[in-house]
């Protein structure tokens, strides 16, 4: 009893102060993405073929990247000018499909729920998570919101063992063939109303799949979504900061939002630090 | 019978198939049970399409032989039908029902012939099960094992379960409260890996061996690399082994931790849950710091890896392994110096050494048996030709033996982390890859964390992929899964599952 006690000393107290303080990620973290310069009116489109996953196009001499399609491939082969670089910015949760085509300038963020569904699930939301198809990695980055360095459940967010307790439904994967119906099935059993989360490239247009005969391209042509969080799979930080921004819960300091801007400086300063590092 | 005198390769060899004869099925047959009688395992066996316009299938099989440090290649051909060998060697039975599966062949005497991921033949037309070839078959739809009699009753989990995690179906035969049989239907994940790399390697092939299974990103990523390396003669640099080997551990010491952890968490024992929960984000961390990525993606490429490391960051993260070290150590002693842990642990999932070997079981639940199985340590490449002596194996076979693997082996990579990160080589971290030899055979043996991860790539005369098989360690695993909770409370069911800690998406490709 006594050694238990010490040992609890010893670990200290590790919650995380998110959402009041940014959390500090690696130097190399690939958040969204930046786009150096303007495409060279000549540009032969290289990127909408080089990219393996279609992510790129080219609209009216402006390159627009899909981040629903998107893997933040460390080395991503689409720009033969290297023109896209991934940042240092986690958030990339968006509410609708078409927000994600992203050409620079500023990010449509998620917006709240409207009011009759914040009303309800504002300070309380539980969520049902179904896997067709994912790769255990959005679903570890789901998992691990529920330990102490996160907390989901001081914010009122919980994952439920049943459809019949959720409210929402969090899915991850590119919904296999075999999967199908158990997905559709999980939704109908939730009561109305309700909401859908697709977490992951996979969820939201089939990832690295795409292209597979047993899988289908994501969610969309299966559900409504309300909310599309991307990356390969995303930081938990990017999961969080998406599911509080659907309930209202998500307020930016103006600290905070210069931090952000100046992302790499953040970066550097903490590999200066020695690398105390509080997130997860 | 013919003797034994096949190709042999080592791990990360390329060779030219027309070395490897091609023999009568009643001697490939004798060859393997020799082999296996002579404590070789099946590492793979897969069919592949023959040549020309021969309807006929090849079947390769790949015995590792241990002891050697060398795979045995044996290849054969057969038509629709072929003799199983499941009755006489347990271990190829789920190699046949793949092969069943994907080429619409019958392995005729298989004990426990049924589908195994649900889906169409490769081959159009066929299906081992008679089943329609023009709808996707309906996942779980097979003849289950069932118990009857008074008292004996069924019970059916998933495939959605009561957590975060990936679909598959339990079906368990209990009398009271007692698990007579457990069957395991899997399949739900698949996504048709293999097929998509025939004709490979594809610009998304990368990616896509990444996420086999995303808590092996480095095992997969690293074995699919050696393939292709061996199959174009790439000589990877010092400097990129060594990164690669710290990845992997670091891949390891992640699991592991959280699986203690998670452990922890089944049996109620909320100290070392939560720990171990945090702590498992601080190797995801460290894994991240190097690449920017927490489970390692992007990291190891062809020819090398994407990211260096220098000394600056080698410095900061071993420090940060000490610190997260500590706290580790003293998470896992107050969960193995607990007696209500222990009377939990013991005794539980108990699975005996010769069913493991039968069974060819790989990975943290052979080790648990007592039965050695480390490709880091009889197989090595890399850095781990020199660095790694450390076989941990446990006695008990029982979940007990299993967390004490696990909590062993996390001491082990640690000490390694830090033989690495202080003596990285200078020099390039990558290589030009040429391209594949055509007509060739190699294959990569990987000790990811769950256990041996193997890779076997075939090219045709163009140098593509003609065959690229997979092989999770998951996939021997399941069955040990079902075996050890013979007998048991089915309500130890979560604590026996979680002590194997197996993946779906691995299984099912």
């Amino acid at each position: 009893m006594l050694q238990m006690i010490r040992e609890r000393w010893r670990q200290g107290f590790r919650t995380g102060k998110f959402p009041k303080e940014e959390p500090i990620l690696p130097p190399r973290f690939r958040g969204l993405p930046q786009f150096a310069g303007e495409c060279p009116p000549d540009c032969d489109r290289a990127c909408e073929v080089l990219c393996p996953f279609s992510a790129c196009k080219s609209v009216d001499g402006r390159l627009v990247l899909d981040l629903g399609r998107c893997l933040f491939c460390a080395d991503c082969p689409a720009c033969p000018q290297g023109r896209i670089t991934f940042g240092n910015d986690y958030r990339l949760a968006v509410r609708q499909r078409q927000d994600l085509l992203y050409s620079g300038g500023e990010y449509p963020l998620a917006q709240p729920l409207e009011p009759e569904r914040l009303k309800l699930f504002g300070r309380s939301l539980k969520l049902r998570q179904v896997s067709a198809g994912g790769c255990n990695g959005c679903e570890a980055d789901c998992n691990v919101l529920g330990t102490l360095v996160f907390d989901l459940g001081r914010f009122g967010i919980q994952f439920v063992a049943s459809p019949r307790h959720a409210d929402g439904l969090l899915l991850t994967g590119p919904v296999t063939e075999n999967m199908r119906s158990a997905v559709l099935a999980t939704y109908e059993a939730m009561p109305a109303p309700k909401i859908v989360i697709a977490v992951g490239a996979c969820g939201i247009n089939g990832g690295p799949f795409l292209h597979s005969s047993e899988v289908s391209p994501g969610l969309d042509p299966l559900l409504p979504v309300d909310l599309y969080i991307p990356g390969c799979p995303p930081h938990p930080y990017t999961i969080l900061d998406g599911l509080l921004r659907l309930l209202d819960r998500r307020e930016l300091s103006s600290s905070t939002a210069s931090a952000l801007e100046y992302g790499e400086s953040i970066s550097f300063a903490h590999l200066r630090r020695g690398g105390t590092v509080t997130n997860k | 019978m013919k003797t034994l005198n096949p190709q042999l390769l080592k791990n990360g060899e390329a060779i030219a198939l027309e070395l490897v004869d091609t023999l009568d099925f009643d001697d490939f047959r004798d060859c393997l049970l020799e082999e296996v009688r002579k404590q070789g395992r099946v590492a793979a066996c897969f069919g592949v399409s023959a040549a020309g316009e021969s309807s006929e299938l090849e079947l390769f099989a790949l015995v590792a032989r241990d002891r050697n440090a060398c795979v045995a290649v044996y290849r054969t051909r057969v038509g629709e039908r072929f003799p199983s060998l499941t009755p006489s060697c347990p271990q190829m039975h789920l190699f046949e029902r793949e092969i069943a599966e994907q080429y619409g062949v019958v392995p005729e005497g298989h004990p426990w012939l049924k589908p195994l991921r649900f889906h169409n033949a490769w081959r159009p037309g066929v299906d081992a099960w008679g089943r329609p070839a023009d709808q996707h078959p309906r996942s779980g739809e097979m003849e289950f094992y069932q118990v009857e009699g008074e008292g004996v009753h069924e019970v059916a989990v998933g495939p959605v379960h009561a957590g975060i995690i990936e679909p598959g179906h339990f079906r368990f035969q209990c009398y009271g409260e007692k698990v007579m049989h457990l069957e395991i239907s899997l399949g739900y994940q698949h996504r048709g890996i293999e097929r998509m790399l025939l004709n490979g390697p594809h610009p998304a092939t990368m990616a896509q061996m990444e996420t086999i299974a995303g808590d092996t990103t480095i095992g997969h990523g690293l074995a699919y690399c050696q393939v292709l390396e061996a199959l174009s003669g790439c000589e990877v640099p010092a400097k990129a082994q060594s990164i690669r080997a710290l990845a992997l551990e670091l891949e390891r010491l992640a699991n592991h931790v959280g699986d203690i952890g998670a452990l922890a968490g089944d049996v109620g024992f909320l100290p070392t849950f939560s720990y171990c929960g945090r702590l498992r984000g601080d190797y995801l961390n460290l894994t991240a710091a190097l690449c920017g990525s927490r489970f390692g993606r992007g990291l190891v490429r062809p020819g090398g890896v994407g990211f260096d490391l220098d000394p600056v960051l080698a410095g900061e993260m071993l420090a940060r392994l000490k610190g997260i070290e500590g706290n580790t150590i003293g998470a896992m002693e107050i969960f193995f110096d607990a007696p209500s842990v222990l009377s939990r642990f013991e005794g539980r999932g108990r699975l005996s050494r010769s069913v493991a070997e039968d069974l060819g079981l790989v990975g943290v639940a052979a080790k648990a048996c007592a039965v050695p199985r480390d490709s880091r340590f009889f197989h090595p490449t890399g850095v781990y030709r020199h660095l790694f002596d450390d076989l941990i194996t446990e006695e008990t076979g029982d979940a007990m033996a299993r967390a004490k693997v696990r909590s062993r082996e996390i001491t082990v990579s640690i000490e390694l982390l830090r033989r690495i990160g202080t003596s990285l080589p200078e020099g390039p971290i990558r290589a030009p890859v040429g391209p594949l030899k055509a007509d060739a055979l190699a294959i990569a043996l990987v000790e990811g964390w769950r256990g041996e991860v193997v890779h076997v790539a075939l090219t045709g005369g163009d140098g593509r992929l003609r065959r690229y098989k997979i092989v999770d360690p998951s996939f021997h695993n399941w069955s040990g899964l079902a075996m050890a909770m013979r007998d048991e409370q089915i309500s130890d069911f979560p604590l026996c599952n979680k002590s194997f800690n197996l993946s779906y998406c691995g299984f099912d490709l």
